[in-house]
């Protein structure tokens, strides 16, 4: 029965409909269009907003997804990355959602792109003040591992009382000779409040720093949202003589196109580790580069 | 609310108590627990020997409570449980609101406000460095899951430091300085014993050098060799620092040993004051009296 079926019938018509656009409607779109303002108006500062159930499970990225389909127009183009990949699993399916939600074009090449959104890594290439960085964020609360009062960290917040972060990069610094905190490192924004620049690797702090571009973070399930507008100071939190270092690990280069000038990944192989560019686009025409 | 008191007791108390070269002056605080009813202050006190009064149903836990203390200086404010003593320690510190009166503070810098006015935020920042809290019990001064160092550092880090080899070095100097081994002070405060964790609580408090310090019972609860040892510390501390210290505590002991000058409460009112040596030689007040017999037996 089923055979007779899909020789005859092509494969879209059994499909049924196509899917409703639009995922928000426009009460929801309004609120997060609000939210955002307000955000980059008072960078840094976390922004509540009403999240609202997605296609995609609360800790998926549906904080950076209800804020792309925010600011995403018919005619904008879109690039979604998984840890920098392209081709992640999460990011296929958020970059369909988007793209066949709102008719937005897609893209690989930053450079296309009208607004990047992303989990866990800024691309590699340097992005310009046209283009938005959409973060998905886990834990947008950066004192969350030091006070688990809510009142109590709306107050610290309120009068810039970061003392006890900084008590945990101390102890963090006496029990390891080293800050080990490594992605989502705490960073002050504009010299007035303490983000979670979760869930970015150190690598890519200063290129927040006065960054050309806006940079939007999304917590679906904790409803928040906060932002770093172009030309805003990112400093990360650290003592006068400790200097804040990058991730980089001596003599690793990536495998494919060779470079070592990249956030590079370890491949694990007991003693035959290797490493790979963390950025799959950049690497790709890195290689092409290098070769032609 | 304060022109309701009676002051028909002889000389006004706080006339008596004036310095020249005061740090911190309290001036008529009072504080009333329940409806804010002038009527409370009238049916309370030692007289009618409560301090809940029994038209209002207000508690006046402390009421028409004057003093000043200088720099080098110690004062004690002494009475049983209930006498309002901590309800005056706690209003100072504005760990709670107060009711009537002024808390006059004179900064480092030389200017005097009234810190009862102030709003949350700065009365925090004044705590940083200007007013410190050394309470009973150390985990309400103290973060228990945090280093001992760690905990000097808040102080510090709070006032600004953002150097740690310089902060590494403060916090060891003081927490030496308050008899804490060194080779401790990477460990977790809740692994402290009570007298060492009192000791860390002062390292804290005395961290960013602030000019006026109070004390809340800071030995009661310890045994009797640490406490003295504890007060000990605290005695070297204040002829050596300089500073201008408000001892509460219901142990005469204590208060002999810390302060020059004390007052005496009993149900929110001060009873009497004086030098803490005569007090203790020659009490004028029955209270005073019962309170000393006590301690001497």
């Amino acid at each position: 029965m089923t055979a007779t079926i899909s020789e005859r019938t092509p494969l879209h018509e059994l499909a049924g409909s196509p899917p409703a656009t639009g995922l928000l409607d426009d009460y929801a779109l309004r609120e997060l269009r609000r939210a955002i303002l307000t955000a980059v108006a008072v960078p840094g500062y976390q922004v509540p907003f009403g999240s609202r159930e997605m296609p995609v499970a609360r800790g998926w990225g549906s904080g950076g997804l209800q804020v792309t389909l925010a600011l995403v127009g018919a005619g904008d183009v879109v690039k979604v990355i998984d840890q920098g990949d392209d081709e992640g699993v999460n990011a296929v399916n958020l970059r369909r959602l988007i793209t066949s939600s709102t008719g937005a074009a897609e893209t690989s090449e930053p450079a296309e792109a009208d607004i990047i959104q992303s989990r866990h890594r800024i691309p590699e290439d340097e992005l310009r003040e046209d283009q938005v960085l959409v973060l998905q964020v886990p834990v947008p609360e950066p004192l969350r591992g030091v006070e688990r009062d809510m009142r109590e960290l709306a107050r610290m917040h309120a009068e810039a009382d970061y003392s006890k972060m900084w008590v945990s990069l101390y102890e963090d610094k006496v029990r390891n000779g080293v800050i080990t905190q490594s992605t989502g490192y705490p960073c002050l924004v504009g010299g007035r409040y303490v983000i979670a620049t979760t869930p970015i690797p150190r690598w890519d702090i200063p290129r927040l720093h006065r960054a050309p571009f806006l940079t939007l973070f999304g917590a679906g399930r904790e409803k928040r949202v906060y932002a770093v507008p172009p030309d805003t100071d990112v400093e990360p939190l650290t003592f006068d003589d400790v200097p804040f270092e990058v991730e980089r690990t001596p003599g690793a280069t990536c495998r494919r196109c060779g470079t070592a000038e990249s956030f590079l990944v370890e491949i694990p192989g007991g003693a035959e580790s290797s490493w790979i560019c963390s950025d799959t686009d950049w690497c790709r025409r890195n290689d092409a580069s290098s070769e032609g | 609310m304060s022109d309701v008191t009676d002051q028909d007791k002889g000389p006004d108390p706080a006339a008596e108590l004036a310095i020249d070269d005061w740090v911190l002056k309290v001036d008529r605080l009072g504080k009333v627990f329940g409806p804010q009813d002038p009527a409370a202050i009238a049916d309370t006190g030692p007289e009618f020997g409560t301090s809940k009064s029994p038209t209002t149903g207000s508690v006046v836990a402390a009421w028409d409570v004057s003093f000043e203390v200088a720099a080098g200086e110690a004062i004690g404010v002494i009475g049983e449980s209930g006498s309002g003593k901590s309800t005056v320690m706690r209003s100072i510190a504005g760990d709670h609101g107060s009711s009537a009166g002024s808390v006059y503070l004179r900064r480092s810098d030389g200017t005097v406000e009234d810190i009862l006015t102030l709003d949350g935020a700065s009365r925090r920042k004044l705590r940083i460095d200007q007013l410190s809290v050394v309470y009973q019990d150390p985990s309400e001064g103290l973060d228990l899951g945090v280093t001992a160092g760690g905990n000097v550092a808040e102080r510090l880090t709070a006032a600004g430091w953002r150097h740690f080899g310089q902060i590494r070095e403060r916090a060891s100097e003081l927490l030496s300085r308050t008899e804490v081994p060194l080779e401790r002070m990477d460990d977790i405060v809740r692994q402290f014993s009570g007298g060492m964790r009192q000791r860390v609580q002062l390292a804290k408090a005395l961290a960013n050098r602030p000019p006026v310090v109070l004390f809340d019972e800071p030995t009661t609860g310890l045994d009797a060799s640490v406490a003295a040892g504890v007060l000990d510390l605290i005695r070297n501390l204040l002829e050596e620092l300089g500073l201008a210290a408000v001892v509460v505590s219901h142990d005469f002991s204590v208060i002999e040993m810390l302060t020059s000058r004390c007052v005496v409460m009993h149900h929110g009112r001060i009873v009497e004051h004086g030098l803490t040596d005569q007090l203790l030689e020659d009490p004028r007040h029955p209270y005073s009296q019962r309170l000393v017999a006590a301690a001497r037996t």
